[in-house]
C-alpha cells in the first residue's frame, strides 16, 4: 500500500469567501477553505447545510454569488464545467444507460480528442484498476450497485483530474459493501494521488475516508480538522453533537486556572474537574461534553468525589461488539454509556441496577458555543 | 383484436371476389348450387393483377409513401424542438403548452382542413395579406399543390409527433447532461451524444404515429392536393364509394395494410426490446 502524500505547502484548492444565494436563501455563507494536494477532504453536514452546493460550485454547475475559487492557482470564475480540470462522481452515478461500461469510461477521453488506441489503452487500464475488466461490454443496467459505483469512479478518474469531487460516494451501497468500498477508495486515491473532495452526511464515512474533515452547518464551515481533532476536540456543541453521540451538560465555571477548570453542573451532583485550561469569561455559561465510551461504569450505591455520579440503569441496547446503557442520574438526567463486550460470560450489569459513573479529568470537552 | 380481425377478414374475402353491379357490389366466394348439389368456390385474383398492371396504383403508392415520408421528417424537425422546449420549461408553463398542443383536437378535423383552403386559396388570407403588404404582386398558387398537402399533413399530425417525444424527453435524468458536461462535452455535443440517443424510442413512436396514418390519408390530399396525382387513400375511397368496385378497393386496402405491416411490426419489436431493457 502506498503512503498518502499530502503536500501541506501546496494549497491546491482555495475557496476564498465564497457565498451562494438562491433568492433570499443563503446556501453557502462566506466559506473560506484550503485543500492540500493529495488529500481526501470530506465536507460533512446534514441535509441542506450547503455542502452539495459548494461541491457543485467546484464542478462549475453553480457559480458563486461572491468569492473566488482557485484550483492549482487558476481562478475558476466563468469557466464552464466542460473546461474545468475537475471531475465529479455523482450520487446517482449518472452512468449513460445507452452506453457500455467501456464507452462510459471512454466518454471523457473522447471529448478531449485523445487518439483511439490511447483511449482504449487507458480505459482498459482504468477498468483493471477498479476490477471491472471483464464487464467492459456490459450496459449499466446489467451491473450490481457496487459495480456501477466503480464504473462511475473509473469514468471520473480516467481523465486524471486535478480534483475529484465525490457526492455521497457510498450512499447507495449496503452496509457491508460500504465498509469494503471505503478502503478500496482510500487505496485507489493513494495509488493515483488525485486530490479528493468528498461530500457526505455520514460521519462514519467521513471519519474513515478523510485526511481532514470540514463540518458544515447552515452554509458555514464550523470546524476543520483531522478526524481525531473533530471527534476528540469539537469546537462547538453542534460539532460535538453531530459527530458521534455525546452527553452534554450545561454548567458554570467556578474555577478557571491555566492548567485546569472546575465546573458546576445543575444536572450532576458533583463538580466536573477538567485537566486542561479553556478560554472563557469567569462565571460564564459553558457546556461539558463527555463521549459515552469515555465513561466508566461500575456497580455501587454511592458516588463520591469529583467526576463521579450515581444512577440507575434504565435501558440496555446490546449491539454485539458493545452495549449501550442509558443510566438515569439521581438528578433525573439520562446519560448514555457504551461498554465494550470484552468477555462473553462476564456478569453484565442489568436493568434497574444501581451504578456509579466515573470519567477521567482529561475526558470532558468544555464548549462555550 | 376482434375489432381489427373481423373487418380485416371481411375485406380480405371481398378482395378475391368478382365485382357485380348489384347490392352488395361483389359476388360471393362460396356459392351453393341447389340444382347440381355442389358448393362452388370462385376465387378472383384479377383484383391484385390490376394493382400490378395498372401503373396508376403503383405511382399512387409511391407518391403516398413519398408524401408520408417527407411529412414525417418535417414533423420530426418541427416537433423535436417544440417537444424539447416543452419538456425543459417550468412545470406551470409546461401544462399550458401541452394544452395548446391538444387544443386543435377540440374542433373537427375536417373543419380544420377546410380552414386551410380559406387560408391557401388564390384570394385567400395568405395571398391577400402578402398582396396588400406589397411583398408579391401576383397571387401565389398555394392550393391544390404538393405544398398544400404537406402543410395539411404536417399541421394535422404534428401533435402525434410532439406528444410521444415530450413524454420521452420529460423523463430524462438531467444529471446525465451534467455528467457529460463534467466529462468535457459542450452542450451541443452532449445533446447529440446523450439526449438524442436516449430519445430514440420517442422519435420512433412519433414517426410511426405520423407516417402510418399519413400514407393512407385521403381527406387532406382530396381537399388540398393536386388533381393530377392522387394518393392511395383517395384512390381507395374513390374505388369504394365512387366506382363502387369493392373487390379492387379491398385489394388496394390489403396491399396498403401489407405495406404498413412492416413498419408496424418493426415498431412492436422495438417496443418489446425497450421494455425488456427497462425491466432489467
Amino acid at each position: 500500500m502506498a503512503e498518502r502524500v499530502v503536500d501541506r505547502q501546496n494549497q491546491y484548492l482555495r475557496i476564498e469567501g465564497v457565498t451562494k444565494r438562491f433568492g433570499d436563501f443563503v446556501a453557502v455563507d462566506n466559506v473560506s477553505l484550503s485543500i492540500f494536494k493529495g488529500e481526501i477532504f470530506c465536507l460533512l453536514g446534514g441535509s441542506g447545510c450547503g455542502k452539495t452546493t459548494l461541491l457543485r460550485m467546484l464542478a462549475g454547475f453553480e457559480s458563486p454569488t461572491s468569492g473566488r475559487i482557485l484550483i492549482d492557482g487558476q481562478d475558476m470564475a466563468g469557466i464552464p464545467p466542460y473546461e474545468r480540470p475537475v471531475n465529479m462522481m455523482f450520487q446517482s452515478y449518472a452512468l449513460f444507460p445507452h452506453m457500455t461500461v467501456a464507452a462510459n469510461v471512454a466518454f471523457g477521453l473522447e471529448q478531449e480528442g485523445v487518439a483511439r488506441p490511447e483511449i482504449e489503452r487507458r480505459v482498459s487500464e482504468m477498468l483493471d484498476i477498479v476490477k471491472l475488466g471483464e464487464f467492459a461490454k456490459r450496459k449499466p443496467h446489467q451491473l450490481s450497485g457496487g459495480q456501477r459505483q466503480r464504473v462511475a469512479l473509473a469514468r471520473a478518474l480516467v481523465k486524471k483530474p486535478k480534483l475529484l469531487l465525490l457526492d455521497e460516494p457510498l450512499g447507495a451501497l449496503d452496509k457491508k459493501l460500504r465498509e469494503h468500498t471505503q478502503f478500496e477508495l482510500i487505496n485507489l486515491q493513494e495509488q493515483l494521488g488525485v486530490t479528493f473532495v468528498v461530500v457526505t452526511h455520514d460521519q462514519e464515512e467521513a471519519m474513515t475516508l478523510a485526511s481532514r474533515i470540514g463540518v458544515m452547518n447552515k452554509g458555514q464551515i464550523v470546524q476543520v480538522g483531522t478526524p481525531t481533532e473533530i471527534y476528540e476536540f469539537p469546537n462547538s456543541r453542534f460539532v460535538a453533537d453531530f459527530i458521534g453521540s455525546v452527553n452534554m451538560f450545561e454548567g458554570r465555571l467556578i474555577e478557571d486556572e491555566p492548567g485546569h477548570v472546575r465546573i458546576r453542573c445543575d444536572d450532576l451532583d458533583s463538580t466536573v474537574f477538567v485537566s486542561h485550561g479553556i478560554s472563557a469569561a469567569p462565571d460564564a455559561k459553558v457546556f461539558v461534553a463527555i463521549r459515552p465510551e469515555k465513561i466508566e461504569m461500575n456497580r455501587g450505591a454511592t458516588a463520591e468525589g469529583e467526576n463521579c455520579v450515581g444512577g440507575v440503569v434504565r435501558e440496555i441496547a446490546y449491539m454485539g461488539d458493545l452495549s449501550v446503557y442509558l443510566v438515569r442520574l439521581d438528578g433525573g438526567r439520562m446519560v448514555r454509556v457504551t461498554i465494550p463486550n470484552i468477555e462473553r460470560h462476564e456478569e453484565r450489569i442489568v436493568w434497574e441496577e444501581r451504578v456509579v459513573l466515573r470519567w477521567q479529568p482529561s475526558s470532558p470537552v468544555v464548549l462555550t458555543q | 383484436m376482434v375489432f381489427f380481425a373481423i373487418p380485416f377478414a371481411i375485406v380480405f374475402k371481398i378482395s378475391f371476389s368478382y365485382m357485380v353491379p348489384a347490392q352488395p357490389g361483389y359476388a360471393p366466394l362460396l356459392e351453393w348450387f341447389a340444382e347440381t348439389q355442389r358448393l362452388v368456390a370462385t376465387f378472383n385474383l384479377a383484383n391484385y393483377q390490376v394493382l400490378l398492371q395498372d401503373t396508376l396504383y403503383l405511382s399512387t403508392f409511391l407518391y403516398s409513401l413519398k408524401v408520408a415520408a417527407f411529412s414525417t421528417v418535417l414533423c420530426l424537425l418541427l416537433g423535436y424542438p417544440m417537444a424539447y422546449a416543452i419538456a425543459r420549461s417550468a412545470p406551470t408553463t409546461r401544462n399550458l403548452f401541452l394544452m395548446l398542443i391538444i387544443l386543435p383536437f377540440w374542433t373537427s378535423f375536417l373543419l380544420r382542413v377546410y380552414a386551410w383552403i380559406g387560408l391557401l386559396k388564390t384570394n385567400g388570407v395568405i395571398n391577400n395579406t402578402l398582396l396588400s403588404l406589397g411583398i408579391i404582386d401576383q397571387p401565389l398558387v398555394l392550393l391544390y399543390t404538393d405544398f398544400a398537402v404537406y402543410v395539411g399533413i404536417v399541421y394535422s399530425y404534428l401533435p402525434f409527433m410532439i406528444l410521444p417525444l415530450y413524454s420521452n424527453l420529460e423523463k430524462h435524468d438531467l444529471t446525465l447532461l451534467e455528467a457529460a458536461a463534467d466529462l468535457g462535452a459542450r452542450p451541443v455535443k452532449a445533446f447529440f451524444k446523450i439526449t438524442l440517443p436516449l430519445s430514440m424510442p420517442g422519435v420512433v413512436a412519433g414517426c410511426l404515429l405520423v407516417f402510418i396514418p399519413a400514407v393512407g390519408e385521403f381527406v387532406i390530399p382530396s381537399l388540398l392536393g393536386r388533381t393530377d396525382q392522387l394518393m392511395i387513400g383517395t384512390v381507395l375511397s374513390a374505388q369504394f364509394f365512387g366506382a363502387r368496385n369493392w373487390p379492387v378497393a379491398s385489394a388496394v386496402a390489403i396491399a396498403l395494410l401489407l405495406l404498413l405491416l412492416l413498419p408496424i411490426l418493426l415498431f412492436q419489436r422495438y417496443q418489446q426490446r425497450e421494455l425488456e431493457a427497462s425491466r432489467r
